[in-house]
């Protein structure tokens, strides 16, 4: 358990909850709970309930069972996989990051205090410079940004983010973990989801594994161990420490990569 | 010159090319939103079951029809939105059964009771002639509650078309906004009907919106650029029905279909790409990825 604070105020909580979709249960028995400043990676193989999770937490889903509660006022904030996205959609950055706020008059216009919000948020996630382009044409990296910059503009007390590393270079995943760090450090709380164990997880400071129900919550040192990755992935993992890190070695995926070669 | 002055001296004609432009300019604009959330299917559905009201309203209490057709066209619209929310696989279905059926209704009762062939063709392919002030009337008010509609909820519109699923989280009231854009929708489809026709209306939501996404990466210009193509093609079309005795609806479309060859003929493939993914049915809910 994580040492607990008088100013650590719980954003969101699930008590009991089941949950699912036209009558098929994804996730059974869970208890979880959000609070400021968390910084926590939702880990688990694809189907096993991460983004269902993700969705009880936003309060998009409701529970089939158990209670969700929210925190009253509570500005939540949600980036969503960019393969979800639809590309071909014509809209520009700035049209896209601004969409979050709401209009404030009657005439759509864009006044020059949110088109100075839009900058400034650009410029502190690195992507400044490129509000007038098309959403298409920016890389992997520079998508992932435009859509954390719109989630920032609610300035938000929650964030949740569903695996926002998938599909970009090994150097953005890098940025993404530094930058979200930097906001934590600030006082955001943050929620993602992810199925890259060494390259993310292992460098969050909590860790929630599920599948189906949650099978283990911790730091990475508690819950990065054989016992726990095997109830998660269903596969047996050895862990290794390295430089103070953990690294999952997948023995099912190494000895297929073996046998490729 | 003297040529496109000379229909103007018409009454029925004035009216009608006010009319043919309001309704271009009209189904130009909300075709963006059906076109970019890929619910062209659910326009040309929503089409059909209104005639299905307008046939039968007409006959039973012909002094109240726009009313009457009006109700009709709301209840089938949020029907249609009940159902598709409701249920992704299964939706077009239907929809396909709910809109057919209306619209055969309409052929029916038309055919057993309605007053001879023009009434009927008119409703479905549009026709100038006969347009009333009440139609008039009734048009520009659906189109200043359709452009203040649009301007108002500009930015909870654009969300809720670009990706209803956060849109929601970031507290835009999507049902809500959904509903209120099927109403929206079918009144412009009530209000067109008799100048565009039944069979037609569904091209003109999509063709402007199409050409204007061929032009422009821009959100906020696709909008101006299809309300520009719909109501030109609203003026060039109702000048050739004049000249050519057909019906006003059939060149209007002709119009839009030539415009639209042209941007394709300059933009070539590129301008065509941006338009993929728009004949994607639209699920009104975020599928429930896990």
């Amino acid at each position: 358990m994580r040492p607990m604070s008088d100013d650590m105020t719980v954003l969101a909580s699930l008590e009991d909850v089941s949950a699912g979709y036209d009558h098929h249960t994804v996730l059974t028995d869970v208890d979880f709970r959000v609070h400021t400043c968390d910084f926590t990676g939702i880990v688990g193989p694809s189907g096993a309930g991460k983004t269902t999770l993700l969705r009880l937490l936003l309060g998009t889903l409701a529970p089939m069972s158990g209670t969700a509660t929210h925190a009253k006022g509570a500005r939540v904030a949600y980036v969503p996989q960019l393969e979800t996205v639809d590309w071909n959609f014509p809209i520009t950055v700035e049209e896209c990051v601004l969409m979050s706020r709401p209009q404030s008059r009657w005439w759509p216009r864009t006044t020059s205090a949110e088109r100075t919000a839009v900058r400034d948020v650009l410029e502190r996630l690195g992507i400044a410079g490129v509000s007038h382009r098309h959403i298409r044409d920016l890389s992997g990296g520079q998508q992932q940004r435009m859509f954390l910059a719109r989630a920032l503009l609610r300035d938000p007390e929650l964030l949740l983010l569903d695996e926002p590393t998938s599909g970009v270079d090994v150097s953005t995943r890098h940025d993404m973990l530094h930058l979200l760090g930097d906001l934590n450090a600030d006082g955001l709380a943050i929620i993602l989801t992810t199925h890259d164990l060494n390259g993310m997880a292992a460098h969050l400071p909590h860790l929630v594994c599920v599948n189906h129900r949650i099978v283990g919550e911790g730091s990475p040192e508690q819950v990065l161990t054989p016992p726990v990755l095997e109830a998660t992935f269903g596969a047996r993992m050895e862990v290794l420490e390295h430089l103070g890190m953990r690294v999952v070695i997948d023995e099912a995926r190494t000895m297929r990569a073996v046998g490729d070669e | 010159m003297e040529e496109l002055i000379a229909p103007l001296g018409y009454a029925f004609f004035t009216k009608g090319l006010l009319v043919a432009t309001l309704s271009g300019a009209l189904l130009g604009l909300i075709g963006v939103y059906i076109v970019l959330r890929g619910m062209s299917y659910i326009g040309h559905g929503l089409s059909h079951s209104i005639f299905g009201g307008f046939a039968a309203v007409q006959l039973f209490a012909a002094q109240f029809y726009i009313l009457g057709a009006g109700l009709w066209g709301v209840a089938s619209a949020l029907a249609i939105n009940a159902v598709s929310r409701r249920s992704r696989v299964g939706a077009d279905a239907a929809i396909g059964v709910i809109t057919t059926a209306s619209f055969a209704l309409g052929v029916a009762l038309f055919s057993k009771f309605g007053t001879s062939g023009p009434a009927f063709d008119n409703a479905l392919f549009g026709s100038i002639l006969g347009i009333s002030v009440e139609q008039i009337i009734g048009l520009v008010a659906v189109s200043i509650l359709t452009l203040t509609f649009v301007l108002m909820r500009y930015r909870a519109l654009l969300f809720t078309t670009f990706d209803p699923h956060v849109a929601e989280v970031s507290g835009v009231n999507v049902r809500r906004l959904e509903a209120a854009l099927m109403v929206v929708l079918s009144l412009a489809i009530l209000a067109t009907l008799t100048v565009i026709g039944v069979t037609l209306v569904a091209a003109m939501l999509v063709i402007p919106a199409v050409v204007a996404r061929m032009l422009t990466d821009s959100f906020s210009r696709m909008l101006v650029i299809s309300t520009i193509v719909g109501a030109a093609s609203g003026v060039v079309g109702m000048y050739l029905s004049y000249f050519a005795g057909v019906p006003s609806g059939t060149m209007i479309v002709l119009v839009g279909a030539a415009v639209f060859l042209v941007v394709l003929a300059i933009t070539g493939g590129r301008g065509l790409r941006k338009t993929a993914g728009m004949d994607h049915h639209s699920e009104l809910v975020a599928a429930p990825a896990r």
